[in-house]
Protein backbone atom coordinates (compact mmCIF):
# COMPACT_ATOMS: atom_id res chain seq x y z
CA UNK A 1 0.00 0.00 0.00
CA UNK A 2 2.84 2.50 0.86
CA UNK A 3 6.35 1.73 -0.33
CA UNK A 4 9.08 4.14 0.40
CA UNK A 5 12.15 3.51 -1.82
CA UNK A 6 15.75 5.62 -0.84
CA UNK A 7 14.22 8.64 0.54
CA UNK A 8 16.15 11.05 1.74
CA UNK A 9 15.58 14.62 3.19
CA UNK A 10 17.59 17.35 3.63
CA UNK A 11 16.41 20.95 5.59
CA UNK A 12 19.16 23.28 4.25
CA UNK A 13 22.12 20.81 5.47
CA UNK A 14 20.56 19.28 7.86
CA UNK A 15 20.20 15.50 6.71
CA UNK A 16 16.92 14.27 8.59
CA UNK A 17 16.08 11.27 6.62
CA UNK A 18 18.85 9.01 5.64
CA UNK A 19 18.01 6.31 2.77
CA UNK A 20 14.78 5.50 4.04
CA UNK A 21 13.59 2.14 2.64
CA UNK A 22 9.66 1.35 3.82
CA UNK A 23 6.75 -0.92 2.98
CA UNK A 24 3.39 -1.10 4.40
CA UNK A 25 1.40 -3.49 3.82
CA UNK A 26 -2.66 -3.06 2.97
CA UNK A 27 -4.83 -3.42 6.55
CA UNK A 28 -1.42 -3.25 8.43
CA UNK A 29 -0.71 -0.97 11.80
CA UNK A 30 2.85 0.40 11.74
CA UNK A 31 3.94 2.31 14.99
CA UNK A 32 6.71 4.49 14.30
CA UNK A 33 9.08 5.47 17.80
CA UNK A 34 11.63 7.14 18.17
CA UNK A 35 13.72 10.09 20.30
CA UNK A 36 12.44 14.14 19.27
CA UNK A 37 14.56 15.14 16.01
CA UNK A 38 14.86 11.64 14.59
CA UNK A 39 12.89 12.41 11.60
CA UNK A 40 9.57 10.42 12.51
CA UNK A 41 7.72 13.52 11.32
CA UNK A 42 9.30 14.01 8.11
CA UNK A 43 9.08 10.48 7.61
CA UNK A 44 5.17 10.37 8.22
CA UNK A 45 4.71 13.78 6.30
CA UNK A 46 6.86 12.18 2.96
CA UNK A 47 3.82 9.61 3.19
CA UNK A 48 1.35 12.57 1.47
CA UNK A 49 3.55 14.67 0.32
CA UNK A 50 3.31 17.00 3.14
CA UNK A 51 7.26 17.08 3.25
CA UNK A 52 9.04 16.20 -0.60
CA UNK A 53 11.70 13.65 -0.01
CA UNK A 54 15.18 15.53 -1.64
CA UNK A 55 15.10 12.13 -3.60
CA UNK A 56 13.79 8.82 -3.47
CA UNK A 57 10.91 7.64 -4.35
CA UNK A 58 7.47 7.56 -2.73
CA UNK A 59 4.70 4.99 -3.82
CA UNK A 60 0.91 5.04 -2.31
CA UNK A 61 -1.77 2.40 -3.56
CA UNK A 62 0.69 1.84 -6.69
CA UNK A 63 1.05 5.45 -7.72
CA UNK A 64 4.08 7.19 -7.69
CA UNK A 65 4.03 10.43 -5.52
CA UNK A 66 7.24 11.44 -6.28
CA UNK A 67 7.27 11.47 -10.16
CA UNK A 68 7.20 14.54 -12.04
CA UNK A 69 3.26 15.81 -12.41
CA UNK A 70 2.04 12.53 -10.37
CA UNK A 71 -1.64 13.22 -9.25
CA UNK A 72 -1.13 14.08 -5.58
CA UNK A 73 -3.85 15.67 -4.72
CA UNK A 74 -5.94 12.96 -6.15
CA UNK A 75 -3.74 10.76 -3.92
CA UNK A 76 -3.85 12.32 -0.80
CA UNK A 77 -8.17 12.20 -1.05
CA UNK A 78 -7.34 9.02 0.17
CA UNK A 79 -4.79 9.03 2.82
CA UNK A 80 -6.52 10.72 6.01
CA UNK A 81 -4.01 12.72 8.41
CA UNK A 82 -4.15 13.48 11.97
CA UNK A 83 -1.77 15.68 13.50
CA UNK A 84 -1.09 16.58 16.85
CA UNK A 85 -2.51 20.33 17.20
CA UNK A 86 -5.84 18.61 15.31
CA UNK A 87 -6.12 21.74 12.49
CA UNK A 88 -9.44 21.76 12.98
CA UNK A 89 -10.98 24.26 10.65
CA UNK A 90 -12.04 27.61 13.67
CA UNK A 91 -14.27 29.54 11.46
CA UNK A 92 -16.28 25.82 10.17
CA UNK A 93 -18.55 24.19 12.74
CA UNK A 94 -17.86 20.53 13.28
CA UNK A 95 -20.24 19.14 10.92
CA UNK A 96 -18.91 21.48 8.16
CA UNK A 97 -15.25 20.46 9.15
CA UNK A 98 -16.31 17.14 7.75
CA UNK A 99 -17.81 17.67 5.01
CA UNK A 100 -16.25 20.73 3.56
CA UNK A 101 -13.48 18.27 2.10
CA UNK A 102 -15.94 16.04 0.57
CA UNK A 103 -18.48 18.29 -1.17
CA UNK A 104 -15.58 20.51 -2.70
CA UNK A 105 -13.25 17.57 -3.54
CA UNK A 106 -15.16 14.35 -3.98
CA UNK A 107 -17.83 16.26 -5.24
CA UNK A 108 -20.25 13.91 -2.64
CA UNK A 109 -23.72 15.31 -2.48
CA UNK A 110 -24.23 17.34 1.11
CA UNK A 111 -26.78 15.04 2.45
CA UNK A 112 -24.77 12.27 1.91
CA UNK A 113 -21.57 13.75 3.52
CA UNK A 114 -24.01 14.97 6.25
CA UNK A 115 -25.11 11.67 6.67
CA UNK A 116 -22.09 9.88 6.54
CA UNK A 117 -20.69 12.61 8.89
CA UNK A 118 -22.94 12.06 11.42
CA UNK A 119 -22.24 8.50 11.41
CA UNK A 120 -18.21 9.12 11.96
CA UNK A 121 -19.00 11.77 14.97
CA UNK A 122 -21.20 9.32 16.85
CA UNK A 123 -18.87 6.83 16.21
CA UNK A 124 -16.17 9.21 18.05
CA UNK A 125 -18.97 9.95 20.50
CA UNK A 126 -19.40 13.58 19.62
CA UNK A 127 -22.50 13.64 17.98
CA UNK A 128 -24.14 16.37 20.07
CA UNK A 129 -21.70 18.51 19.00
CA UNK A 130 -22.37 18.53 15.25
CA UNK A 131 -23.48 22.43 15.55
CA UNK A 132 -20.60 23.56 17.53
CA UNK A 133 -17.18 25.51 16.82
CA UNK A 134 -13.81 23.88 17.24
CA UNK A 135 -12.92 26.83 20.01
CA UNK A 136 -15.63 25.59 21.93
CA UNK A 137 -14.84 22.18 22.38
CA UNK A 138 -11.52 20.56 24.59
CA UNK A 139 -8.65 19.29 23.02
CA UNK A 140 -9.67 15.56 23.62
CA UNK A 141 -12.86 16.39 21.45
CA UNK A 142 -11.21 18.62 19.02
CA UNK A 143 -8.68 15.83 18.10
CA UNK A 144 -11.48 12.96 17.99
CA UNK A 145 -13.26 15.40 15.11
CA UNK A 146 -10.25 15.79 13.67
CA UNK A 147 -10.02 11.41 12.89
CA UNK A 148 -13.82 11.83 12.15
CA UNK A 149 -13.00 14.82 9.85
CA UNK A 150 -10.16 12.42 7.58
CA UNK A 151 -12.50 9.44 7.66
CA UNK A 152 -15.73 11.08 6.46
CA UNK A 153 -13.03 11.28 3.24
CA UNK A 154 -13.15 7.53 3.26
CA UNK A 155 -9.68 6.89 2.72
CA UNK A 156 -7.43 4.17 2.62
CA UNK A 157 -4.50 5.26 4.86
CA UNK A 158 -4.75 6.81 7.90
CA UNK A 159 -1.43 8.88 9.06
CA UNK A 160 -1.25 10.10 12.59
CA UNK A 161 1.52 12.25 14.06
CA UNK A 162 1.44 12.00 17.81
CA UNK A 163 -2.21 12.95 17.73
CA UNK A 164 -1.85 12.44 21.48
CA UNK A 165 0.66 14.40 22.64
CA UNK A 166 -0.98 17.95 23.03
CA UNK A 167 -3.29 16.45 24.92
CA UNK A 168 -3.99 16.29 28.62
CA UNK A 169 -3.30 13.28 30.52
CA UNK A 170 -6.82 12.57 30.76
CA UNK A 171 -8.22 12.90 27.50
CA UNK A 172 -5.53 10.88 25.82
CA UNK A 173 -7.33 7.57 26.46
CA UNK A 174 -10.67 9.12 24.68
CA UNK A 175 -8.43 9.51 21.38
CA UNK A 176 -6.51 6.11 22.04
CA UNK A 177 -10.06 3.82 22.49
CA UNK A 178 -11.06 5.85 18.97
CA UNK A 179 -7.92 5.22 17.34
CA UNK A 180 -8.26 1.36 18.66
CA UNK A 181 -11.23 0.83 17.91
CA UNK A 182 -10.38 2.42 13.60
CA UNK A 183 -7.48 -0.14 14.02
CA UNK A 184 -10.35 -3.03 13.93
CA UNK A 185 -10.75 -2.35 10.52
CA UNK A 186 -8.97 -3.28 7.29
CA UNK A 187 -7.71 0.26 7.40
CA UNK A 188 -3.64 1.22 6.90
CA UNK A 189 -2.51 2.74 9.58
CA UNK A 190 0.98 4.83 10.45
CA UNK A 191 0.87 6.04 13.79
CA UNK A 192 4.00 8.15 15.37
CA UNK A 193 3.73 7.90 18.94
CA UNK A 194 4.84 7.72 22.59
CA UNK A 195 2.21 5.87 23.76
CA UNK A 196 3.83 2.71 24.11
CA UNK A 197 0.24 0.60 25.50
CA UNK A 198 -0.72 1.93 21.65
CA UNK A 199 1.74 0.07 20.20
CA UNK A 200 1.67 -3.30 22.01
CA UNK A 201 -1.77 -3.47 21.97
CA UNK A 202 -2.48 -2.34 17.84
CA UNK A 203 0.42 -2.12 16.34
CA UNK A 204 0.96 -5.32 13.71
CA UNK A 205 5.10 -3.91 13.39
CA UNK A 206 7.04 -1.27 15.28
CA UNK A 207 9.70 0.65 13.54
CA UNK A 208 12.41 2.90 16.11
CA UNK A 209 13.84 5.93 13.99
CA UNK A 210 16.56 7.58 15.48
CA UNK A 211 19.09 10.47 13.35
CA UNK A 212 16.88 9.94 10.04
CA UNK A 213 17.44 6.13 9.95
CA UNK A 214 15.45 2.86 10.98
CA UNK A 215 16.98 1.02 13.55
CA UNK A 216 14.58 -1.41 14.37
CA UNK A 217 12.09 -3.33 11.92
CA UNK A 218 9.68 -5.68 13.62
CA UNK A 219 6.70 -6.94 15.65
CA UNK A 220 6.44 -4.75 18.71
CA UNK A 221 7.26 -8.09 21.02
CA UNK A 222 10.49 -8.05 19.43
CA UNK A 223 11.25 -3.90 19.72
CA UNK A 224 10.09 -4.20 23.43
CA UNK A 225 11.64 -7.57 24.08
CA UNK A 226 14.55 -8.13 22.72
CA UNK A 227 15.77 -4.86 20.32
CA UNK A 228 18.98 -5.38 18.27
CA UNK A 229 20.75 -2.20 18.66
CA UNK A 230 22.04 -0.20 21.95
CA UNK A 231 20.41 3.44 21.58
CA UNK A 232 17.06 1.25 20.87
CA UNK A 233 18.14 -0.23 25.01
CA UNK A 234 19.10 3.51 25.70
CA UNK A 235 15.77 4.52 24.41
CA UNK A 236 13.91 2.20 26.12
CA UNK A 237 15.28 2.02 29.44
CA UNK A 238 14.68 5.45 29.87
CA UNK A 239 10.99 5.67 28.53
CA UNK A 240 10.04 2.67 30.69
CA UNK A 241 11.09 2.94 33.79
CA UNK B 1 -8.96 94.70 7.30
CA UNK B 2 -11.15 92.05 5.73
CA UNK B 3 -10.49 88.75 7.75
CA UNK B 4 -10.26 85.43 6.05
CA UNK B 5 -13.21 83.91 6.42
CA UNK B 6 -15.49 87.34 5.47
CA UNK B 7 -19.02 86.94 5.15
CA UNK B 8 -18.72 87.89 1.46
CA UNK B 9 -16.45 85.22 0.79
CA UNK B 10 -18.59 82.22 2.43
CA UNK B 11 -21.78 84.07 0.02
CA UNK B 12 -19.40 83.66 -3.13
CA UNK B 13 -18.09 79.91 -2.23
CA UNK B 14 -22.00 79.53 -2.00
CA UNK B 15 -22.16 80.76 -5.16
CA UNK B 16 -19.92 78.42 -7.08
CA UNK B 17 -20.99 75.67 -5.07
CA UNK B 18 -21.38 73.53 -8.52
CA UNK B 19 -17.24 74.10 -8.78
CA UNK B 20 -17.27 71.93 -5.39
CA UNK B 21 -19.46 69.76 -5.71
CA UNK B 22 -18.30 68.63 -9.02
CA UNK B 23 -14.95 67.76 -7.80
CA UNK B 24 -16.45 66.17 -5.02
CA UNK B 25 -18.06 63.78 -7.40
CA UNK B 26 -14.87 63.46 -9.35
CA UNK B 27 -12.79 62.88 -6.08
CA UNK B 28 -15.34 59.98 -5.26
CA UNK B 29 -15.39 58.50 -8.43
CA UNK B 30 -11.66 57.88 -8.71
CA UNK B 31 -11.37 57.00 -5.12
CA UNK B 32 -14.13 54.15 -5.81
CA UNK B 33 -12.05 53.31 -8.89
CA UNK B 34 -8.71 53.48 -7.47
CA UNK B 35 -9.44 51.19 -4.59
CA UNK B 36 -10.98 48.50 -7.24
CA UNK B 37 -7.73 48.65 -9.02
CA UNK B 38 -5.88 48.07 -5.31
CA UNK B 39 -7.82 45.96 -4.37
CA UNK B 40 -7.39 43.75 -6.92
CA UNK B 41 -3.43 44.12 -7.46
CA UNK B 42 -3.14 43.78 -3.09
CA UNK B 43 -5.38 40.48 -3.67
CA UNK B 44 -3.20 39.13 -6.32
CA UNK B 45 0.70 40.09 -4.79
CA UNK B 46 -0.51 39.62 -1.42
CA UNK B 47 -1.12 36.10 -2.22
CA UNK B 48 1.77 35.82 -4.31
CA UNK B 49 3.85 37.37 -1.35
CA UNK B 50 2.71 34.78 1.07
CA UNK B 51 2.71 32.19 -1.57
CA UNK B 52 5.58 29.13 -1.52
CA UNK B 53 7.33 30.18 -5.15
CA UNK B 54 10.21 32.08 -5.39
CA UNK B 55 9.80 34.12 -8.34
CA UNK B 56 6.18 35.01 -7.21
CA UNK B 57 7.20 36.29 -3.91
CA UNK B 58 10.51 38.64 -5.43
CA UNK B 59 8.25 39.66 -8.08
CA UNK B 60 5.69 40.49 -5.19
CA UNK B 61 8.56 41.90 -3.38
CA UNK B 62 9.58 44.13 -6.11
CA UNK B 63 6.37 45.79 -6.29
CA UNK B 64 6.07 46.49 -2.54
CA UNK B 65 9.50 47.75 -2.11
CA UNK B 66 9.34 50.28 -5.09
CA UNK B 67 6.19 51.47 -4.63
CA UNK B 68 6.28 51.95 -0.97
CA UNK B 69 9.79 53.68 -1.02
CA UNK B 70 8.68 56.48 -3.71
CA UNK B 71 6.55 59.45 -3.27
CA UNK B 72 3.02 58.92 -4.63
CA UNK B 73 3.54 62.79 -6.30
CA UNK B 74 6.72 61.39 -8.47
CA UNK B 75 4.92 58.68 -9.83
CA UNK B 76 1.49 60.26 -10.52
CA UNK B 77 4.10 62.92 -12.38
CA UNK B 78 5.90 59.76 -14.11
CA UNK B 79 2.33 58.83 -15.32
CA UNK B 80 1.05 62.16 -16.50
CA UNK B 81 4.51 63.82 -18.11
CA UNK B 82 6.68 60.77 -18.36
CA UNK B 83 4.69 58.09 -20.59
CA UNK B 84 3.46 60.62 -23.05
CA UNK B 85 7.60 60.68 -24.14
CA UNK B 86 6.57 56.98 -25.18
CA UNK B 87 3.62 57.46 -26.81
CA UNK B 88 0.82 56.55 -24.10
CA UNK B 89 -1.52 59.21 -22.94
CA UNK B 90 -3.85 59.03 -20.41
CA UNK B 91 -6.95 60.87 -19.75
CA UNK B 92 -6.00 62.65 -16.54
CA UNK B 93 -8.94 60.71 -14.40
CA UNK B 94 -7.01 57.50 -15.32
CA UNK B 95 -3.80 59.04 -14.29
CA UNK B 96 -5.69 59.20 -11.17
CA UNK B 97 -7.11 55.85 -10.93
CA UNK B 98 -3.93 53.93 -11.82
CA UNK B 99 -1.57 55.91 -9.92
CA UNK B 100 -3.50 55.92 -6.51
CA UNK B 101 -4.82 52.41 -7.19
CA UNK B 102 -1.25 51.04 -7.99
CA UNK B 103 0.40 53.12 -4.85
CA UNK B 104 -2.72 51.65 -2.62
CA UNK B 105 -2.17 48.23 -4.02
CA UNK B 106 1.36 47.63 -2.57
CA UNK B 107 0.36 48.72 0.80
CA UNK B 108 -2.87 46.68 0.68
CA UNK B 109 -0.49 43.80 -0.77
CA UNK B 110 1.56 43.52 2.38
CA UNK B 111 -2.01 43.72 4.45
CA UNK B 112 -2.85 40.40 3.05
CA UNK B 113 -0.32 39.16 3.02
CA UNK B 114 0.43 39.46 6.97
CA UNK B 115 -3.27 38.36 7.02
CA UNK B 116 -2.61 34.86 5.01
CA UNK B 117 0.82 34.44 7.17
CA UNK B 118 -1.16 35.02 10.31
CA UNK B 119 -3.09 32.02 9.88
CA UNK B 120 -1.35 28.89 11.49
CA UNK B 121 0.72 27.19 8.73
CA UNK B 122 -1.30 24.23 10.25
CA UNK B 123 -4.57 25.09 8.22
CA UNK B 124 -2.80 25.02 5.10
CA UNK B 125 -1.24 21.39 5.64
CA UNK B 126 -4.62 20.04 6.61
CA UNK B 127 -6.38 21.82 3.82
CA UNK B 128 -3.95 20.30 1.39
CA UNK B 129 -3.64 16.45 3.52
CA UNK B 130 -7.54 16.38 2.37
CA UNK B 131 -6.60 17.00 -1.63
CA UNK B 132 -7.30 20.68 -1.50
CA UNK B 133 -4.71 22.37 -4.08
CA UNK B 134 -2.91 25.74 -3.36
CA UNK B 135 -5.23 27.70 -4.39
CA UNK B 136 -8.30 26.15 -3.45
CA UNK B 137 -6.78 26.18 0.02
CA UNK B 138 -6.68 29.61 -0.06
CA UNK B 139 -10.11 30.08 -0.95
CA UNK B 140 -12.00 27.96 1.28
CA UNK B 141 -9.62 27.77 4.43
CA UNK B 142 -7.19 30.13 4.60
CA UNK B 143 -8.45 33.64 3.09
CA UNK B 144 -12.23 33.15 4.90
CA UNK B 145 -10.05 33.20 8.05
CA UNK B 146 -7.97 36.22 7.44
CA UNK B 147 -10.23 38.48 6.28
CA UNK B 148 -11.34 39.06 9.72
CA UNK B 149 -7.56 40.22 10.34
CA UNK B 150 -7.35 42.02 7.11
CA UNK B 151 -11.04 43.87 7.38
CA UNK B 152 -10.25 46.95 9.79
CA UNK B 153 -6.38 47.98 8.28
CA UNK B 154 -8.26 47.41 4.69
CA UNK B 155 -10.61 49.69 5.58
CA UNK B 156 -7.63 52.17 7.17
CA UNK B 157 -6.05 52.24 3.45
CA UNK B 158 -9.81 53.08 2.01
CA UNK B 159 -9.30 56.18 3.93
CA UNK B 160 -5.93 57.21 3.15
CA UNK B 161 -6.49 56.18 -0.78
CA UNK B 162 -9.35 58.66 -0.68
CA UNK B 163 -7.33 61.50 0.96
CA UNK B 164 -4.53 60.47 -1.04
CA UNK B 165 -6.74 61.21 -4.71
CA UNK B 166 -6.07 64.89 -3.86
CA UNK B 167 -2.52 63.91 -5.65
CA UNK B 168 -4.69 64.73 -8.43
CA UNK B 169 -4.41 68.17 -8.13
CA UNK B 170 -0.52 68.13 -9.03
CA UNK B 171 -1.97 67.64 -12.33
CA UNK B 172 -5.06 69.16 -13.20
CA UNK B 173 -6.98 66.45 -11.89
CA UNK B 174 -10.50 68.39 -11.69
CA UNK B 175 -11.15 66.44 -8.43
CA UNK B 176 -12.03 68.33 -5.14
CA UNK B 177 -8.68 69.58 -3.73
CA UNK B 178 -7.71 70.97 -7.47
CA UNK B 179 -11.40 73.17 -8.02
CA UNK B 180 -10.83 74.49 -4.32
CA UNK B 181 -7.19 75.71 -5.68
CA UNK B 182 -7.79 76.74 -8.51
CA UNK B 183 -11.03 78.54 -7.53
CA UNK B 184 -9.43 79.92 -4.29
CA UNK B 185 -6.05 81.03 -6.54
CA UNK B 186 -7.84 82.91 -8.69
CA UNK B 187 -9.82 84.95 -5.97
CA UNK B 188 -7.96 84.54 -2.83
CA UNK B 189 -10.78 83.61 -1.10
CA UNK B 190 -8.63 80.15 0.22
CA UNK B 191 -10.10 80.34 3.99
CA UNK B 192 -13.57 79.47 3.42
CA UNK B 193 -12.46 77.26 0.06
CA UNK B 194 -10.18 75.12 2.68
CA UNK B 195 -12.97 74.32 5.22
CA UNK B 196 -15.46 73.97 3.19
CA UNK B 197 -12.67 71.13 1.24
CA UNK B 198 -11.79 69.77 4.47
CA UNK B 199 -15.57 69.34 5.46
CA UNK B 200 -16.07 67.55 2.32
CA UNK B 201 -12.90 64.66 2.41
CA UNK B 202 -14.14 64.52 5.71
CA UNK B 203 -17.42 63.18 5.33
CA UNK B 204 -16.39 61.09 2.72
CA UNK B 205 -13.82 59.22 5.27
CA UNK B 206 -15.56 59.55 8.52
CA UNK B 207 -17.66 56.95 7.89
CA UNK B 208 -14.94 54.67 6.36
CA UNK B 209 -12.72 55.30 9.38
CA UNK B 210 -15.98 54.24 11.78
CA UNK B 211 -16.77 50.87 10.15
CA UNK B 212 -12.73 50.30 10.45
CA UNK B 213 -13.60 50.87 14.05
CA UNK B 214 -16.52 49.00 14.29
CA UNK B 215 -14.81 45.72 12.31
CA UNK B 216 -11.52 45.77 15.06
CA UNK B 217 -13.68 45.65 17.96
CA UNK B 218 -15.24 43.00 16.60
CA UNK B 219 -12.10 41.32 15.96
CA UNK B 220 -11.35 41.55 18.86
CA UNK B 221 -14.40 40.25 20.43
CA UNK B 222 -14.14 37.01 18.28
CA UNK B 223 -10.57 36.23 18.61
N1 LIG C 1 10.68 22.73 7.88
C1 LIG C 1 11.86 22.46 8.50
N2 LIG C 1 12.92 23.26 8.30
C2 LIG C 1 14.08 23.00 8.89
N3 LIG C 1 14.32 21.98 9.72
C3 LIG C 1 13.29 21.15 9.97
C4 LIG C 1 12.00 21.34 9.38
N4 LIG C 1 11.17 20.37 9.81
C5 LIG C 1 11.91 19.60 10.63
N5 LIG C 1 13.18 20.05 10.74
C6 LIG C 1 14.27 19.43 11.52
O1 LIG C 1 14.36 18.08 11.15
C7 LIG C 1 14.64 17.26 12.26
C8 LIG C 1 13.61 16.16 12.33
O2 LIG C 1 12.35 16.74 12.57
P1 LIG C 1 11.04 15.90 12.77
O3 LIG C 1 9.96 16.87 13.02
O4 LIG C 1 10.87 14.96 11.65
O5 LIG C 1 11.38 15.09 14.10
P2 LIG C 1 10.42 14.22 15.00
O6 LIG C 1 11.06 12.89 15.11
O7 LIG C 1 9.04 14.28 14.49
O8 LIG C 1 10.52 14.94 16.41
P3 LIG C 1 9.38 15.23 17.51
O9 LIG C 1 9.24 13.97 18.32
O10 LIG C 1 9.96 16.34 18.32
O11 LIG C 1 8.15 15.61 16.79
C9 LIG C 1 14.68 18.17 13.47
O12 LIG C 1 16.01 18.44 13.77
C10 LIG C 1 13.95 19.40 13.01
O13 LIG C 1 14.47 20.53 13.67
MG1 LIG D 1 7.23 15.17 15.19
Amino acid sequence: MIKLEGVHKHFGHLQVLKEIDLQVATGEKLVVIGPSGSGKSTLIRCINLLEKPSYGRVIVDGVEITAHKAPVHKVRQSIGMVFQQFNLYPHKTVLENLTLAPTLIRKVSREEAESTGMRYLERVGLKEKAGAYPSQLSGGQQQRVAIARALNMHPKIMLFDEPTSALDPEMIKEVLDVMIDLAHEGITMVVVTHEMSFAKEVGDRVIFMDEGVILEDGPPEHFFNNPTQERTKAFLSRILR
Amino acid sequence: MVGPFAWFKWEALLKDGNVFIEGFGITALVAVLALGVALALGVIFGMLGASHWKFAKRASRCYVEFIQNTPLVIQVFFLYNGLPKIGIVLPVLWVGVIGVGVYHGAYIAEVIRAGIQAIPKGQREAALSQGFNYWEAMRYIILPQAQRIVFPPLTNQAVFLIKNTSVMAMVAGGDLMYRADSWSSGNIYYGPAYVVTGLLYFILCFPLAQLARHLERRAEVSA
